[in-house]
């Protein structure tokens, strides 16, 4: 009796180093710009090529221009070491301006470069992302990207098992991004910590492809390196006819072989939740971490429901911060910026649940939204349903892909001071520039936001 | 890397909890292509104000405070994969970190740069800032062999854990990268054994 887990990671493994790690073999090898220079680096001081170079693929996104040509000479030199690394070590690159460029955790999945049963890493905590397709996946340290390019291996301890059952059907309007702000509030940022998560029950099952991606991208804000949803009929129909996945008779052969990925039904976990689908709401957070969530009709704790003395000097430091009070409500707070995109809301059902709300609406004059798209593709897609025209006409800017104000390397900042609804998945201090103030959200939220100006129930409008 | 085996060094406390990798070297940091002068932007925005000022009051810039050993709140590095964190407190001359509780990215990447996350009961790192406030200088011993963490010329001691091929690790100098190529013939053999399999 095994977790789907255990079946994919035990696949993997090639041996176990006595009283230590496994060495654990990688099927897929996602890099960028950030993270893998002084990898390729290391490679050559230990003058060594990358093992297997058709494992790699390397967009370009955390520090890209979403407007114009790129101007920082810092930003334009870690640009050209990738595309220079990856012409010397002959690895496939989707630089800016190339079609299948975008955020790396959105293209993977729409070129079927992430398929079930792979294990798949990447320079970035949010790979857990591609586990909506039933793969391992989780983020590594750039000493272990080089460790990936020497030997498509690395030495991992495996991970306990935890799943998370959703039970019974959410209730209209609410999204996969209240879920996962809903299970992260409940469990808190080190909740999964040691865990590797299966997300299972009827209210996932039902989710689409786009939406279970949502949900397994916030795995690491409960620090869990990765969490999965077993592969069934509509990931297999997502990934057919994927650039990259396999075609025709090798398409079918590979689908019988993933359907046996499931985990069996007496198979235990090391820990497990069970949360009602019912039972969550509309989510928007309040504070400096992903944790710190509430719904639009609950207020801020008090110190006073605290019970502990860290909890209350967090919750201080946190609101201090937000510049917000205890027992606020959240609703009719004013906004003056809007960001939707992102790896966890940047595909192509966040641009359509975006524009549905914006659709015959003016953005609020004080607010700046930015919509970037995920990739290239998405906002292709978003082109050809008429959404761009939309967001235009709502004097929305969309933007070129790429991370973006999600972590604001690039000139997509938020002022100090400014408060940003942002469908991105981290609000800690400064994340969207320095003294920047961060709401998570689903699109929806981001998008009423923009209307009004203010936090508004987007389900009440 | 690195090697470590024992250290005796006094302590900078960081008293605070959920402490993300997002303030212990902020994104806009990150543009560099090599692994040199991230301590420099440490807990950039705790530690300089918005005029680039020192804040006094941080106990990185506290004279009193000094040494090898970071001893910092319940859930230290959370949040994003950037190993430029563990270059960053490597940088400014750290060699151990000890908290009640890491973010799993984390101790990787720190152990991958001969820094030792040290895993402490809630109860010994309360005592612990305890002693650190009632003086400053006094002096941790570290033996990463007998696997202890004590306060010098006092009882007050903890084991904690490390697996044995990561001590290994420490204790030689050694990294994965070495062990990995040599393990180079055995990967080949299950590369051709695995396509077998997943393609039939």
């Amino acid at each position: 009796m095994k977790t789907i887990f255990e079946k994919i990671w035990e696949k993997h493994v090639i041996n176990q180093i006595p009283d230590g790690p496994e060495v654990l073999y990688i099927d897929r090898h996602l890099i960028h710009e950030v993270t893998s220079p002084q990898a390729f680096e290391g490679l050559r001081q230990r003058k060594i090529s990358v093992f297997r170079p058709k494992q790699t693929t390397a967009p370009a996104d955390h520090n890209v221009p979403t407007k114009g040509e790129v101007t920082d000479p810092l930003s334009k030199l870690q640009l050209e070491t990738l595309e220079n690394n990856c012409e010397e070590f002959d690895i496939q690159h989707f630089g800016l301006g190339h079609k299948n460029n975008g955020v790396v955790h959105i293209v993977g999945p729409e070129l079927g470069l992430t398929l079930p049963g792979n294990t798949i890493v990447c320079g970035d905590s949010h790979t857990a992302t591609h586990g909506a397709f039933g793969a391992i996946a989780f983020g590594i340290g750039t000493s272990e990207v080089e460790m990936v390019m020497a030997s498509q291996c690395l030495l991992q301890n495996k991970p306990k098992t935890l799943r998370i059952n959703v039970n019974g059907q959410l209730q209209k309007g609410i999204t996969a991004k209240d879920m996962i702000l809903y299970i992260i509030a409940k469990l808190g940022t080190g909740g999964g910590t040691g865990y590797f998560i299966e997300y299972a029950g009827d209210a996932i099952r039902n989710l689409s492809m786009e939406a279970r991606m949502t949900i397994c991208n916030m795995s690491i804000e409960m620090g869990s390196r990765g969490g999965l949803i077993a592969p069934d009929k509509k990931t297999f129909d997502y990934l057919k006819s994927k650039e990259y996945a396999p075609k025709g008779v090798d398409f079918d052969q590979k689908v019988s072989y993933w359907k046996t990925l499931k985990t069996d039904e007496n198979a235990v976990f090391d820990k497990e939740y069970s949360f009602e689908a019912a039972d969550i709401d509309c989510m928007i957070t309040y504070g400096t971490n992903p944790g710190m969530g509430l719904k639009l009709s609950e207020t801020i704790p008090t110190y006073a429901n605290l019970d502990n003395e860290q909890d209350k000097l967090g919750l201080k430091k946190a609101l201090d911060y937000m510049n917000f009070n205890e027992s606020d409500s959240m609703i009719n707070k004013e906004i003056d910026f809007v960001f939707i995109g992102s790896c966890t809301n940047g595909r192509i059902e966040d641009m359509r649940a975006a524009a549905e709300i914006v659709k015959g609406h003016k953005k609020a004059n004080h607010v700046t939204a930015w919509i970037v798209p995920g990739s290239h593709k998405v906002r292709q897609q978003a082109e050809s349903e008429g959404l761009i025209e939309i967001f235009n006409r709502a004097d929305i800017e969309v933007r070129q892909p790429g991370c973006s104000a999600c972590l604001a390397m690039n000139d997509d900042k938020v002022p100090e001071g400014k408060y940003c609804v942002s469908t991105s998945n981290r609000n800690f201090q400064g994340r969207q520039g320095p003294g920047s103030r961060t709401l998570l959200a689903s699109p929806q939220v981001a998008a009423a936001a923009a209307v009004f100006g203010k936090i508004v129930n987007p389900n009440s409008i | 890397m690195n090697k470590l085996i024992t250290i005796t060094s006094s302590c900078i406390p960081l008293n605070i909890e959920n402490v993300d990798t997002d303030q212990i070297i902020p994104a806009r940091f990150l543009k560099a292509t090599d692994k040199k002068g991230f301590g420099d932007n440490l807990f950039r925005d705790w530690r300089y104000d918005k005029k680039n000022e020192p804040v006094s009051d941080f106990p990185l810039n506290q004279t009193k405070y000094n040494g090898q050993i970071l001893v910092a709140g319940k859930n230290f590095g959370s949040g994003s994969s950037r190993e430029h964190a563990a270059w960053a407190l490597a940088g400014f001359g750290f060699r151990v970190v000890i908290s009640s509780f890491f973010a799993d990215i984390f101790k990787n990447n720190a152990l991958n740069n001969g820094i030792l996350p040290i895993q402490v009961s809630e109860m010994f790192l309360h005592s612990l800032f305890l002693k650190i406030n009632e003086n400053p200088k006094i002096q941790l011993v570290v033996d990463l062999p007998a696997q202890t963490v004590c306060i010098q010329n006092e009882s007050l001691c903890e084991n904690f854990e490390i697996n044995t091929y990561k001590k290994e690790c420490l204790l030689h100098g050694l990294d994965d990268i070495d062990y990995l190529l040599k393990s180079k013939p055995e990967i080949e053999k299950f590369e051709m054994q695995y396509q077998n399999e997943t393609e039939a």
